[in-house]
């Protein structure tokens, strides 16, 4: 995530309220020409070679495809697979592959190129970021050019969702070592150009298998990073949409511009206060839960200029499992104070709160501080670098607490991990994980992740605070953008311009 | 002469080879890991030996040293761990935004200040040298970021004369590269704009209270000649030094010039660099602004000679 210091913000804040509303209508735009902005730009264009969101935003189903897909809706659909079969143990899963898929240098798709994608997921020497996703695969075999056989060490019932992922997409053994500069999919866009620290360019690929369905020639994603330079490349009509806007301070501005929509949805990221649960005093179940009763959401959704929704655990609450957890622990000042009081600290303590560079945790870190503080928490607050915040907080697990949003779905299975940074060691909870694993009727699993939800919000593990919004801005013409993110993409194949 | 200049340049070198040495160093004890940058919080750790292994990082600090150094001297600054792509060409590529940019900055600013200055001095006391004062004064104060977003809403957004940002490359389009640089340089002037005319005026006052210039008064000379032949070529020493720095500080600048018009260049690469911790982009970087900064250091000392005979023999 990109650091704007927080001067920006203000001065930026400052610019627009002297300049109000003003601005001639957009000029006639070319209407199979879409110029997207994004915050961050992505080091390379490989899923497999870095584990950088942007990567995910710009070739999702745009250039590269997985077996099967997350649609808008979060589903699990058929993708370059077109349907499957699951064996009654839960242990192999047959893919059947689509017939007359190219890749973008003409190459076909058949059983031999999936195998070979989906190898070096896990493979020993393997460098892909999301190994840990694939580990339990026994092994992927070809029954014949367009079947698949995917056999696992124990039931997984997340495999489709990884295997949907952009991580698991089909790359072809000869563009593969490539990917990074120059991605070959077999997407409805083909990489034209990369201009480093500015824009990648896409074009329409002529060997998509549906090419009719597609209708923009041109994409072209710029690298925007500077909040009030988004708005800007907006106004001046230099970007038709940022699909995820990054500064809720500024929305207003853009809301009163009667050229654009925008649109909030909802995201995968849970924003937590996580907390040291192997430190002195969060060790104790009553001090967290006195921090717990001490949290004040509306206020902290105040601060992001009222986008996002409460949690009370740690899930999303557009998932089907969700539970609604945040009257748990409710605001109580005089219950937090006298549950520290019996963990023995009548007089609080101090604590350290360790913030990342990245804005919501900016705008949260001053309200939690002083929302600890009325509980008799002095919380001192220090700023991190992205990587000093990955080595120091996460890595090393040398804090107190810090805020940090979790982006990925289906992440509560980090509550069972040995050693994650959070410290947290239920046998309870890795016993229910599991169950929710190994699960094979989803109805089963959506109960039993119910009950995870309930023992870390019963624990108190981290303090829940809201989930990130997506904010989406777009011209009002522009038709078929993600309203929500259930994955990290920019699916642009159902995108359009009206008229 | 030659000789003042072989002492300035061995002074130059001594403090480059120091430099690789503190820009090593600090650079190593950056907290961070890059290998867990590039892998995110998900990765493995025997995914991240392996990864630490195919670049390097796991290797002898001396060792890491000497290779860069060898790299430097052959002309080979190895691949960015973040791009795969040669930093040189990485660098190459956003020097060619950066350098006009800082350029044109410079020049405008010192177009704008010297003319600026030597009529607040010309005019010391009166409402026009206030005026200029007044000037000086906003334009020390306003951030040039505030500046810079400020003009895009005038020219870019109101207007429409200039685009809001964004650089089109100069083989694909030269005069939309060039009209893409002049916002930004001129946000990035200001407060140059502002300390130039403040070091010219306060220069000029200086030399004109000295004897000659009363001598060339008193001789009749026309008050052109005086202010522009007589004072201001010896007022040019301290502003040529404060220029020299500048040059310096409009790097810093670039920075967040670059990012307020989303401009491809060396400020933004730094900065990149820094959080995705591409060790070594940020170690060539350094070193490359280092030479750059003694070189016009180098200048100075050469204007210096050229404006001023004195220390040719003085040093």
């Amino acid at each position: 995530m990109q650091s704007i210091p927080r001067r920006t913000f203000i001065g930026a804040a400052a610019a627009f309220a002297v300049f109000p509303a003003f601005g001639p209508d957009a000029w006639a735009q070319a209407r199979d020409r879409l110029v997207l902005g994004m915050s961050l730009e992505p080091p390379v264009l490989d899923p497999n070679k870095n584990a950088a969101a942007a990567i995910r935003e710009i070739t999702y189903q745009n250039i590269f495809e997985s077996l099967a897909r997350i649609d808008r809706t979060g589903a699990i659909v058929p993708g370059l697979a077109e349907s499957w079969t699951i064996s009654p143990d839960g242990l192999v899963y047959t893919f059947k592959l689509r017939q007359g898929v190219k890749f973008h240098d003409g190459e076909t798709l058949d059983a031999s190129v999936v195998k070979f994608a989906i190898d070096r997921l896990f493979a020993a020497d393997s460098t892909v970021p999301a190994k840990s996703l694939y580990t339990d695969i026994a092994s992927v075999d070809t029954v014949d050019p367009s079947t698949v056989k995917i056999t696992l060490k124990t039931p997984n019932s997340y495999l489709l969702y990884n295997i949907a992922l952009c991580d698991a997409a089909i790359q072809h053994p000869k563009s593969a070592s490539t990917n990074d500069k120059h991605p070959i999919g077999t997407g409805a866009f083909l990489f034209k150009e990369r201009k480093e620290g500015d824009s990648i360019t896409l074009v329409k690929a002529p060997t998509y298998r549906d090419a009719a369905s597609i209708k923009l020639n041109t994409v072209i994603f710029k690298v925007v990073k500077d909040p009030s330079a988004q708005v800007s490349a907006l106004l001046a009509g230099d970007v038709d949409t940022f699909p995820g806007f990054q500064a809720p301070e500024l929305v207003e501005r853009l809301k009163k511009d009667p050229r654009f929509a925008v649109v909030v949805g909802t995201t995968g990221g849970e924003v937590i206060l996580a907390t040291n649960n192997g430190k002195k005093p969060f060790d104790n179940l009553k001090v967290r839960q006195a921090m717990a009763h001490a949290i004040n959401r509306a206020e902290l959704i105040d601060a992001e200029s009222g986008f996002g929704i409460p949690i009370g655990s740690h899930f999303a609450p557009h998932s089907k499992a969700y539970i609604d957890l945040t009257q748990t622990y409710p605001l109580d000042i005089a219950k937090g104070k006298a549950l520290l009081a019996e963990a023995g600290y009548p007089n609080g303590f101090e604590a350290s709160l360790k913030l990342p560079p990245v804005g919501y945790a900016q705008r949260a870190g001053e309200v939690l501080a002083n929302q600890l503080g009325k509980i008799g928490i002095k919380v001192a607050i220090t700023q991190l670098q992205w990587p000093q915040w990955l080595s120091e907080v996460f890595k090393e697990r040398n804090y107190d607490l810090t805020i940090v949003a979790h982006t990925e779905a289906n992440d509560i299975d980090r509550y069972a991990r040995d050693g994650y940074y959070w410290n947290y060691n239920s046998p309870e909870f890795k016993a229910k994980w599991r169950e929710v694993v190994a699960a094979t009727d989803f109805a089963r699993r959506d109960e039993l992740l119910k009950d995870c939800q309930r023992i870390i919000a019963r624990d108190a593990v981290n303090g829940y605070l809201y989930q990130l919004a997506k904010i989406g801005v777009w011209k009002k013409e522009l038709v078929g953008m993600w309203e929500n993110s259930p994955t990290t993409a920019t699916d642009l194949t159902g995108v359009s311009w009206k008229g | 002469m030659l000789e003042f200049l072989s002492r300035r340049f061995a002074a130059a070198l001594v403090t480059l080879v120091l430099a690789t040495v503190v820009v090593f160093a600090v650079v190593e004890v950056l907290p961070g890991d890059p290998a867990l940058v590039m892998l995110g919080i998900d990765a493995r750790p025997d995914t991240l030996a392996a990864l630490r292994a195919k670049h390097g990082f796991d290797q002898p600090v001396l060792l890491r040293y000497l290779r860069w150094i060898g790299g430097l001297l052959s002309f080979d600054l190895g691949n960015s761990h973040a791009y795969g792509t040669p930093v040189a060409k990485l660098i190459g590529d956003r020097l060619a935004v950066t350098l006009p940019l800082g350029v044109l900055a410079l020049s405008w600013a010192l177009l704008v200040a010297i003319p600026l200055g030597v009529f607040a001095a010309w005019k010391h006391g009166t409402a026009g040298d206030w005026g200029v004062m007044g000037f000086t004064q906003i334009g020390i104060s306003i951030p040039n970021f505030w500046f810079g977003i400020v003009l895009v809403l005038v020219f870019a957004v109101t207007w429409q004369v200039f685009p809001s940002g964004g650089f089109p490359g100069w083989r694909q389009d030269l005069p939309g590269s060039i009209k893409a640089l002049i916002l930004p340089a001129l946000s990035l002037s200001l407060g140059e704009i502002a300390i130039l005319t403040r070091v010219t005026r306060s220069a000029m006052l200086d030399t004109l209270r000295e004897d000659y210039i009363r001598t060339a008064k008193a001789k009749g000379a026309p008050e052109h000649i005086v202010l522009f032949h007589h004072a201001l070529r010896n007022a040019m020493i301290p502003v040529t030094t404060v220029a020299g720095l500048i040059a310096g500080f409009l790097v810093a600048g670039a920075v967040i010039i670059e990012s307020v018009f989303r401009l491809p260049g060396v400020g933004q690469l730094v900065y990149d660099s820094i959080n995705n911790r591409d060790l070594i982009v940020i170690k060539n970087v350094v070193i490359l602004f280092t030479i750059l900064v003694l070189a016009v250091n180098l200048l100075v000392d050469l204007t210096y000679a050229l404006l001023d005979p004195r220390p040719r023999v003085a040093t």
